[in-house]
């Protein structure tokens, strides 16, 4: 069976993820974002592509989002609401709590500033978010009888998470975006060592290798303190979550070490709400604040007061955060243009800005005008930091994901299609993992292993850890076993512990794994053995007389001396090797001898051996060795009883 | 699988406990520990008004589950921990340096359970610091058989069970480097992650409601599955509700709710000793019947008998009653203490006195008392996941969880963690409300403040049920302060407890001995009862002789199945790579491929000589029968066949010998015999 996965957005581009899966009979959506940079139906995945009668509820068993931002939830009350998606909906914890706020926020800023038509209004987010089943880390979620749904942390805003999903026996992660490094205030992504029949990860920085944070988080801590000291107003425009508390977090401790007053400002009442949910959520931040808050909690910013507009041109330095991060409009559009214009201001950029925003111009060179529309230009003369804390993992942390998981396949998305190709060439080469990199609206079918239920009966189990038992008892092993060959003995000993049975099939049951006495069982039979027999004459020399239990000895010395066994058991009157048996035979007229031509009885004596046919290459290498070896009668002389017998039991 | 079950325990704060062997493996749940024998200790409350003859002065030791020391803490494999209540002996458990066992619990039970095992361990050092930290070498004195005598009645029982028995479960406190030692070993699982011990048993814990953080287990192994089955609250006003659905489909349910004993006990009573119909005749298993139909309420209408918000409406009213109770006797100048160990119950109570007190206009100090209030309360506002839907909602409101960190910061509730600090003596002012977050009113602020209020008559007492209030109170004498004793909904309510297992679907149901009177035979049904008692060892019959196995299909593209005729089957010799993991087999295609012998290695039935020499002749080899005999003892039939110069052949209905010391001449004569003989 396949997996196939249909990309709808973030395919060799970033923005509007959302990918959709059919896996085991079952369809997931996995994110449901739109696209910042556009404002047309571009914005939007084709949801036609998942259904063309517009039925969403047949053809999706269930949506999954992993984080709030616009780009993996933007799209969801559009989806639900104007599109009739009716199923079921899973986000974590704080997504479910932060995703609202987002979606508000944005709504707000295009259709109260921008004065665009609204796509969704409040109660579209209202109602849609109370589809939603909030889920916890780890939870294993039963969306239906086969399909069952698995979140893990990943690291990259709180609350994000990576899926797991499983119908069957085909599994998937689907990665969203993660961080593998930890930062301020979340944790580094964590995942179980999963067998995966296909990982779908972002790839923002397909090809970046980056360094310390450390070293980052200093610059921009001195960039912003040498603007203060000199009397400037630093812009530090942030999306209200995640960055805005990774970003005080460090500019209140630095406050509280370097015992500075210039205020801190957070725009509106969103990110001081924001800070709320980030209190109650504390549990999904990384360890070390959570340790610390029974105390005090860490989101209680001691320097942090809110933001009135009257102070946009108030004297005097201060720090601002204000919304949206990239600034394509809003409060930090508005705020921008008062204080682009003076050369003691400081505006701070994210590391990634989509394109089309203010955010992506400044990034792309410096400029000295920035042309908003026809009828507003701002002069830009303003110093810009950059600073890249971007969550996203490097092309490291990719590689360790895919290493540490091996995935039968990879599935690049969230990314730039150039970048995307150089990764691909790594993951293939490297890690020897198919990988493909699909644009949007491309499918991708990828084959996918399947097992088949079986019951397993208890004396087949049995079987299986007493011959491992035995085995690691008898270390090393004497050769035979009748179709495998040394190399392959030696394979099984050392890893490959393999098992043998039956398979059982009936009509209308589980087939079963039986061994070969419930086997007789079942059909009400008795074996048949088939045995193995021959009376050998072995030559002997300076015989005198018959010594039955001294020639066993020789014998068996000559066996341990030609090959390479330890474990011959010896009693009075036979030797045994497995299941190869030797006895002495004085009958002249036994069944077992078979008369080729004269033979010289006076140097003759017969051993009569018997064996099983699984140990018939063993027991042709023994006889050949009888036939062959000359037994000295004198020898034993040398070989003491005593020391005769320890031999024996070695 | 065995069951035995250790002591059934007494109330929330001292639930159940149980040894579960099974898969080879030893299985303890819960480990509480019985604080209500802190009563036959006195306070260290100074005050001359307090009566202490009949009560042992020294430092308290802390009793253990009854039979739990008769067991050897090294030879338990998994530890399995639902509420917080039975995480408080661990550390006696783990302090032991042969204890290798996996220890699981919820986040949220064992960073509650954590919180009051150090308010247990600071509460105590209290007494350590009034009797000096002796050497702790032997048994203490109170212990000798002399000491013992001078003691009451009750209390006597209280030290040593019945017949001297539970003398053993007496250990003394372990201390703060125990609690870190026990957390260490402490696996925490979010809500339904599962879990893999030994890539055997699966775990996974579901809410009960009880609690914030406490659940209920289910246990998949190979060849069993079961669901443990503490007590539960189908809706809860803190936290998340019972996820009773989740527990469906196991084929057994270890039914370990006891809050229901006492109920029972005295509906009997009532009954004047005329027991019901099953309870006459003796049997230990009430079998149930598979064909009967499923009970004639469909599930929907079952689950709401389950959940009919009644249970909470219940509740509520009672919150409403006490908290009226309370606030008329803050009216009245009388202070109220309230030392209710139940988290949530405490939280519910606090919010609900704030409220009533708003809305009364009322300025009445409430103060919190706890060396881990504070980390507790912090806590508690910081898991949603583990709270009831409607506190949930506010979470997505962006509304605090629990209304106290309003409270504080309106200072109208003060936490402090001692009762003896400057700054509590700044803030203090009577009347007013005292919280505890501590039961027992020999540990903490309680003994003290119950030495300060007990004589006056307006003051006012909470406590739960099931607390011995008599012994409790008995040393603070003459008591005129008055005391309300109120029971909080425990565990599954009698009537619901079958339509409960009814939709859970199990085969059997280990059900305790306390409860039999409840199985009437109107609620027979498709399971089967097996009752268990305290001290005895139940072996539970096995319901599968199978295990649950898969197999890959690229192993299963190798096998060369092969028809039988005669029954309608297919058989395929298999040979891979056996792998357990998450309770399940699987059976892998090994990394080379091995090439199954094309010959048949076994063979039933008999072999016919003349099909054989016709088979061997088609082969062109040259062969005759030798010789024929006939044993008539045993009626075996024993036929010699030569084949050419080199090689014979001796067959009989069981056995056939191949004599030749050719090899490729047997190998020849293996293959023929098997083509004529059914085999594999």
């Amino acid at each position: 069976m396949a997996i196939e996965c249909l990309v709808l957005g973030a395919g060799q581009e970033v923005g509007k993820s959302c990918v959709v899966v059919s896996i085991g009979g079952r369809r997931i959506m996995f994110d449901c974002g739109m696209h910042m940079g556009y404002l047309d139906n571009r914005r939007y995945p084709d949801f036609s592509r998942i259904s063309e009668s517009g039925d969403f509820n047949a053809a999706l068993t269930c949506i999954v989002i992993t984080h709030f931002h616009l780009d993996h939830v933007g799209a969801l009350p559009y989806f639900t609401e104007i599109c009739g998606y009716n199923g079921p909906i899973y986000m974590t914890y704080p997504t479910k709590a932060l995703a609202p706020l987002m979606l508000e926020d944005y709504r707000k800023v295009m259709v109260e500033r921008r004065g665009e038509e609204e796509q969704f209004s409040f109660d579209h987010i209202v109602d849609c978010m109370k589809k939603v089943t909030a889920i916890d880390l780890k939870q294993v979620i039963q969306v239906d009888k086969d399909l069952s749904i698995c979140a893990y942390y990943a690291g990259h805003v709180l609350g994000a998470a990576m899926i797991y999903a499983k119908v069957g026996d085909n599994a998937m992660v689907y990665t969203g975006d993660y961080n593998m490094t930890p930062d301020r205030h979340l944790g580094a992504a964590q995942i179980d060592r999963l067998e995966l029949d296909l990982l779908i990860t972002e790839s923002t920085y397909a090809t970046t290798i980056r360094d310390s944070k450390y070293a980052r988080e200093r610059e921009f801590l001195k960039a912003v303190h040498k603007c203060v000291d000199a009397g400037g107003k630093v812009l530090i425009p942030t999306f209200a979550l995640g960055r805005a508390q990774e970003l005080c977090l460090l500019l209140d401790d630095y406050w509280e070490r370097m015992n500075l007053k210039v205020p801190i400002y957070f725009s509106a009442g969103l990110t001081i709400q924001a800070n709320m949910y980030y209190k109650m959520l504390i549990g999904w931040t990384s360890q070390k604040i959570k340790e610390a808050y029974g105390t005090r909690n860490a989101f209680d910013f001691k320097h942090v007061c809110s933001f009135d507009r009257s102070l946009v041109n108030a004297p005097g330095p201060c720090i601002l955060f204000a919304t949206p991060g990239m600034i394509s409009g809003g409060f930090s559009l508005e705020v921008f243009k008062q204080w682009a214009p003076s050369e003691k201001n400081l505006v701070t950029l994210p590391g990634y800005c989509v394109a089309g925003t203010v955010g992506h111009k400044l990034m792309s060179g410096k400029p000295t005008r920035i042309d908003l529309d026809k009828d507003t230009c701002i002069d830009v003369r303003c110093q810009i930091h950059q600073m890249s804390f971007s969550p996203h993992t490097d092309a490291k942390g990719i590689m360790d994901l895919l290493s540490f998981l091996s995935p039968k396949h990879v599935i690049l998305v969230h990314g730039e299609k150039p970048k995307m190709a150089i990764l691909k060439g790594r993951i293939e080469s490297e890690l020897g993992i198919p990988c493909f990199y699909p644009a949007n609206n491309e499918a991708v079918s990828v084959p996918a292993g399947q097992t088949i239920r079986v019951d397993v009966t208890n004396s087949f189990l049995r079987n299986y850890f007493n011959r491992n038992f035995n085995r690691s008892k008898h270390q090393p092993l004497c050769i035979s076993d009748t179709s495998i060959n040394h190399e392959e003995i030696s394979e099984i000993c050392s890893s490959e512990r393999l098992t043998e049975g039956i398979l059982l099939m009936e009509k209308n049951k589980i087939a079963k794994i039986v061994s070969e006495n419930d086997l007789l069982h079942t059909l009400d039979a008795k074996e048949h053995t088939v045995q193995l027999a021959f009376c050998c004459p072995v030559k002997i020399k300076n015989s005198l007389q018959s010594l039955d239990c001294s020639l066993l000895d020789l014998l068996s010395r000559e066996f341990e001396s030609k090959i390479n066994c330890c474990n011959i058991q010896k009693t009075f009157d036979h030797l045994q090797l497995k299941s190869f048996q030797a006895r002495i035979c004085l009958n002249d007229l036994c069944s077992y001898r078979i008369e080729q031509g004269p033979s010289d009885c006076k140097t003759e004596t017969f051993f009569c051996c018997s064996w099983s046919l699984s140990d018939d290459n063993l027991a042709r290498k023994l006889l050949g060795i009888m036939r062959e070896v000359e037994l000295d009668i004198s020898n034993i002389a040398f070989l003491l009883p005593d020391q005769a017998s320890e031999h024996m039991e070695m | 699988m065995k069951l035995t079950c250790l002591s059934k325990g007494s109330g929330v704060h001292f639930p159940p406990c149980h040894m579960v062997e099974f898969c080879g493996l030893r299985l303890l749940l819960e480990c509480p520990i019985d604080l209500s024998a802190l009563n036959i200790f006195s306070p260290i409350s100074a005050g001359r008004q307090i009566d202490l003859s009949g009560f042992i002065s020294a430092e308290p030791w802390y009793k253990t589950a009854k039979n739990l020391h008769l067991c050897d803490a090294s030879l338990i494999d998994v530890v399995l921990i639902s509420s917080p209540a039975g995480m408080l002996g661990m550390p006696f458990l783990t302090r032991n340096p042969r204890f290798s066992a996996k220890i699981y619990a919820t986040e949220a039970t064992m960073r509650i359970g954590r919180l009051m095992m150090d308010d247990i361990v600071s509460m105590h050092s209290e007494y350590v610091m009034f009797y000096g930290d002796g050497e702790r070498t032997g048994f203490p004195e109170w212990m000798g058989w002399e000491e013992l005598g001078r003691l009451a009645l009750k209390a006597k029982e209280a030290v040593m069970g019945e017949d001297g028995e539970e003398l053993g479960c007496w250990l003394p406190l372990y201390s703060a480097a125990d609690v870190n030692g026990c957390m260490e070993k402490v696996q925490p699982l979010k809500y339904a992650e599962e879990a893999c011990y030994n890539s055997m048993l699966v775990l996974k814990a579901f809410s009960s409601g009880l609690e914030i953080g406490s659940c209920n287990w289910k246990i998949n192994a190979p060849r069993r599955n079961f669901v443990y089955l503490s007590s539960s609250i189908f809706e809860s006003a803190q936290a998340i509700d019972f996820d009773y659905r989740s527990l469906q489909g196991a084929d057994i349910i270890l039914f370990s709710d006891m809050s229901t004993i006492n109920n029972i006990e005295e509906d009997c009573s009532h009954i004047g000793g005329s027991k019901s119909d099953v309870n006459k005749d003796d049997k230990d298993l009430i079998l149930g019947d598979a064909s009967i139909p499923r009970p004639v309420l469909a599930e929907d209408d079952i689950s709401e008998l389950l959940v009919d918000n009644c249970e909470i409406l219940e509740e509520n009213d009672k919150m409403s009653f006490i908290t009226s109770y309370i606030i008329d006797s803050v009216r009245e100048g009388g202070s109220v203490l309230i030392p209710i160990g139940r988290l949530g119950v405490a939280l519910q109570l606090l919010e609900q006195i704030s409220d009533l007190l708003k809305s009364l206009s009322m300025e009445v100090p409430i103060f919190i008392i706890s060396t881990t209030a504070e980390q507790t309360l912090a806590f508690t506002n910081a898991i949603p996941e583990w709270l009831c839907k409607r506190r949930q909602e506010k979470l997505f409101c962006g509304e605090p969880l629990f209304g106290h960190a309003e409270l504080m910061k309106e200072k109208k509730l003060h936490v402090f963690p001692l009762l003896y600090s400057s700054d509590l003596l700044l803030k203090w002012q009577e009347p007013c409300i005292v919280f505890t977050l501590h039961w027992t009113l020999r540990l903490g602020p309680a003994s003290h403040l119950l030495s300060r209020w007990h004589a006056v008559s307006s003051c006012l007492l909470i406590l739960e049920q099931g607390i011995d209030a008599e012994m409790a109170l008995s040393p603070f004498k003459a008591l005129s302060m008055r005391v309300l004793q109120c029971s909080f909904l425990s565990g599954i309510q009698t009537h619901k407890i079958f339509p409960l297992l009814s939709i859970l679907q199990p085969k059997l149901v280990l059900f305790p001995e306390d409860l039999r009177p409840l199985c009437t035979s109107q609620n027979s049904s498709s399971f089967s009862l097996l009752f268990y008692s305290v001290n005895s060892t139940l072996r539970v019959p096995s319901l599968q002789d199978e295990s649950k196995g898969r197999l890959t299909t690229d192993l299963a593209f190798q096998l060369q199945p092969k028809r039988l005729f005669s029954k309608e089957m297919a058989i395929a010799r298999l040979r891979g790579k056996l792998v357990l993991s998450k309770g399940k087999y699987l059976l892998l295609s090994p990394k080379k491929p091995i090439n199954l012998p094309s010959l048949r290695m076994l063979l039933w039935g008999s072999v016919d000589p003349a099909r054989l020499l016709i088979a061997l002749k088609e082969k062109g080899i040259d062969c005759s029968i030798e010789k024929e005999t006939t044993v008539l003892d045993d009626d075996t039939h024993s036929v010699r066949i030569k084949v050419s110069e080199t090689a014979m052949i001796e067959t009989n209905g069981t056995e056939t010998t191949i004599c030749t010391e050719n090899g490729t001449m047997a190998a020849l004569i293996h293959e023929t015999i098997s083509s004529i003989c059914e085999g594999i």
